[in-house]
């Protein structure tokens, strides 16, 4: 399981930002911190980041949105990322991503209705030697066959 | 004298069970009353004996592997008794796919304690920085241009004359960025050296900051990366604790810097302006990075290979470095085979091994035990090579020449299952994903190339669509700032000149029906 993320509080928020704040070009460090701490990036932190740093919303925005990483909202309980790249897909990736998708009944890309799983691509974890690779909660997982990504996806699951 | 038995903490060890294999040795000897330390190195590379442990003997390391949990007693029993074991390698320096390589930046990855500084001092470390420190810069900088060394991280640009234009540009300050994106696919060398051997990286960038006057470096890791960042955080620790870094006496200090999974952040105008904590635009080149860099200094970026190879090239000599290789490629490179492959891993080995060799015979050829069909090579705006080009030499020139390139050394192997029409769709829809969005050949041109390659599959006017693509492909070449848009032609181009038949509507249509 993901470690548990804390719910918003400003207060928090604020000592997270002021902590890196005199960092060089902060911006990243922050929303990384902020992502760890809450389990995704709160639309109230993005004015207080510009704030601290002397930037425009809009800018700050802009960055958010620019990395894959960051999140708008909480993830689902399980994060599972399979990976999409190329290595993976030379080891059969392909058809164990469409194994997951089918198994949890969503799409990749997307989190299960009950919240417990959410699914993700991934570009390369590099562990291409031992494709095809996956993510569990922050836990790799390589040699995927069928019973390990079966074994992965149950215990997003749970 | 206790037992001193040694497990990889690398990822690629981890991911198929490293850890479990350490705690089922532990537990094994405790049970037994054998005194065992247990030394975390990172893995010699030879992934498909992950994990793969071995044992200090009178004859040097000997190797077992590839372990599970369940067999580690068993492989104590073994160890402890000098019996035999089926999963018994023998000594490892003796293992042929070892013996058979160069290994100068590699030397130390697998053997020493990554987060043991005395480990690495007691293994030749630090001896490059002592000699950079006798020659001073102009000697340092004639060394690196001597060695021939070319950026590892894809464009193959000489080492010294990047830094010697850093060191001739006056500033106040100055900056050492190590490019750690490795965002390529059937890429890991950059990972595996951050988390074996992470001082070597310090001290390759340290030697940098020497000879060009920089005070501060960063080391920027992708975040798919957790154990990279986590090595060589504690290895910067350890560095500054031993007055290697920062402090009064030193004036060189470095930091690590996550990204947040774009892969265009791996280009380095793009990675500077991520790492001033604004969007991973490219930037328009000039100014170069050596005259304005990071902010507006001037600064050296690198790959993490190119700075992990300086301490050998000071140490050893430049001659001794230049010694191998072919043409204008002189050293090493730590090649990785990937994919669907035998026997996958970390090869390094002197430039002009020929990718047939490396593929058939190193390689093993493929896991499935299928024909091996294509191989990419350089990462996704690498191309396809089929297997009549296999007698192309590991060159910057000669892959350059077959329209390819060796970017920063993955192969990524692919058997006759494998439908290129798929694969080339792949790399429009990958380009579509990761563009910055600055130009619209690369933005919009991938995306046109991912519907037109959607119709070519489903029989659509397959000829006229097949120009499409031939003249996206040449759109985006030609009119793209960056080698994103710049180089997705390239396994565009090489599935189709390559690989036709796949784009065959019979074929395809045939596919459909099934
Ligand atoms: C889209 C794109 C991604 C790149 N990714 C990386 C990367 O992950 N690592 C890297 O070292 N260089 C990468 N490069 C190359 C860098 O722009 C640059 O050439 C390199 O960091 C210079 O260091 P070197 O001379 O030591 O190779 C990439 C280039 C492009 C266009
Ligand atoms: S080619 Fe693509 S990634 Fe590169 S600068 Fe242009 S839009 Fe950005
Ligand atoms: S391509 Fe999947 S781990 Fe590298
Ligand atoms: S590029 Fe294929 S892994 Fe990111």
């Amino acid at each position: 399981m993901t470690p548990a993320s804390e719910p918003w509080d400003t207060a928090r928020g604020a000592e997270i930002i002021a902590e890196h704040a005199d960092l060089e070009g902060a911006t990243l460090v922050i929303l990384h911190a902020l992502q760890e701490a809450f389990g995704y990036v709160p639309e109230p932190a993005i004015p207080m980041i510009a704030s601290a740093l002397n930037l425009s919303r809009a800018e700050v925005h802009g960055v958010f949105t620019f990395y894959h990483d960051f999140r708008r909202e909480p993830a689902g309980r399980h994060v599972l990322k399979l990976c999409r790249a190329e290595a993976c897909q030379a080891a059969g990736g392909d058809a164990l991503v469409a194994r997951a998708e089918a198994k949890l009944g969503i799409g990749i890309g997307n989190t299960t209705a009950d919240n417990l799983t959410t699914l993700e691509p991934i570009y390369c974890l590099g562990l291409c030697a031992t494709a095809p690779s996956a993510m569990l909660d922050g836990r790799l997982v390589g040699r995927l066959d069928e019973a390990r990504i079966d074994a992965l996806v149950a215990e997003a699951q749970r | 004298m206790n037992l001193r038995i040694f497990v990889p903490r690398d990822a690629g060890a981890v991911a198929v069970g490293a850890d479990e294999v350490a705690l089922a040795l532990e537990q094994a000897a405790s049970k037994r009353g054998v005194a065992i330390d247990i030394v975390r190195t990172g893995s010699r590379g030879l992934y498909w004996l992950e994990p793969m442990v071995e044992v200090a003997t009178a004859q040097g390391r000997v190797a077992f592997g590839p372990l599970t949990a369940a067999e580690a007693a068993a492989v104590l029993d073994a160890i402890v008794t000098d019996g035999p074991h089926p999963l018994r390698l023998g000594v490892t320096e003796q293992i042929p796919w070892l013996k058979r390589q160069t290994r100068l930046t590699f030397a130390r990855c697998g053997v020493v304690d990554p987060r043991s500084i005395e480990d690495y001092r007691a293994h030749q470390g630090y001896q490059g920085l002592e000699r950079a420190l006798e020659l001073g810069s102009d000697a340092i900088l004639a060394e690196v241009t001597a060695s021939g060394l070319r950026g590892r991280g894809g464009a193959g640009f000489p080492t010294g004359i990047k830094w010697k234009t850093v060191a001739q540009t006056r500033a106040d300050r100055k900056y050492i960025v190590c490019n750690a994106d490795e965002g390529d696919s059937g890429t890991f060398a950059d990972r595996m050296i951050m988390e074996g051997d992470p001082f070597v990286v310090i001290e390759g960038m340290t030697i940098a900051a020497i000879a060009v006057g920089a005070s501060k470096g960063y080391i920027y890791i992708r975040s798919e990366y957790p154990h990279a960042v986590a090595a060589m955080n504690a290895a910067i620790l350890s560095a500054r604790r031993a007055g290697f870094l920062g402090g009064s006496s030193r004036s060189f200090d470095l930091e690590v810097r996550v990204g947040a999974g774009a892969y265009v952040c791996g280009e380095e105008t793009s990675l500077l302006e991520s790492l001033e904590g604004r969007r991973g635009i490219v930037r328009a080149k000039p100014p170069l990075p050596a005259h304005k860099g990071l902010f507006g200094r001037p600064t050296v970026i690198n790959n993490v290979l190119s700075f992990a190879a300086i301490p050998f090239i000071l140490a050893g000599g430049a001659k001794a470095y230049a010694e191998f290789g072919m043409g204008r490629s002189r050293g090493t490179m730590p090649i990785q085979l990937a994919g669907n492959i035998r026997h996958g891993g970390l090869f390094e080995t002197a430039f002009g091994v020929t990718l047939g060799e490396l593929v058939d015979d190193i390689g093993g050829g493929t896991l499935t035990g299928r024909p091996v069909r294509a191989v990419q090579v350089g990462g996704p705006l690498g191309a396809y090579f089929p297997r009549a080009l296999f007698e192309t030499p590991f060159d910057y020139e000669a892959f350059a020449a077959r329209d390819g390139l060796i970017g920063h050394g993955g192969i990524a192997v692919f058997d006759d299952s494998v439908d290129m029409i798929r694969q080339a769709r792949f790399a429009m829809e990958f380009c579509a994903i990761e563009s910055c969005g600055k130009c619209t050949p690369c933005r919009i041109g991938s995306t046109r190339g991912v519907e037109t390659i959607d119709k070519i599959r489903a029989g659509d006017r397959v000829a006229e669509n097949i120009a499409v693509v031939e003249d996206l492909c040449n759109t985006m070449k030609f009119g793209s700032l960056c080698a994103l848009g710049g180089f997705t032609p390239y396994p565009v181009m090489s599935a189709l000149r390559h690989f036709r038949e796949d784009f065959d509507p019979a074929r395809t249509r045939l596919e459909a029906a099934e």
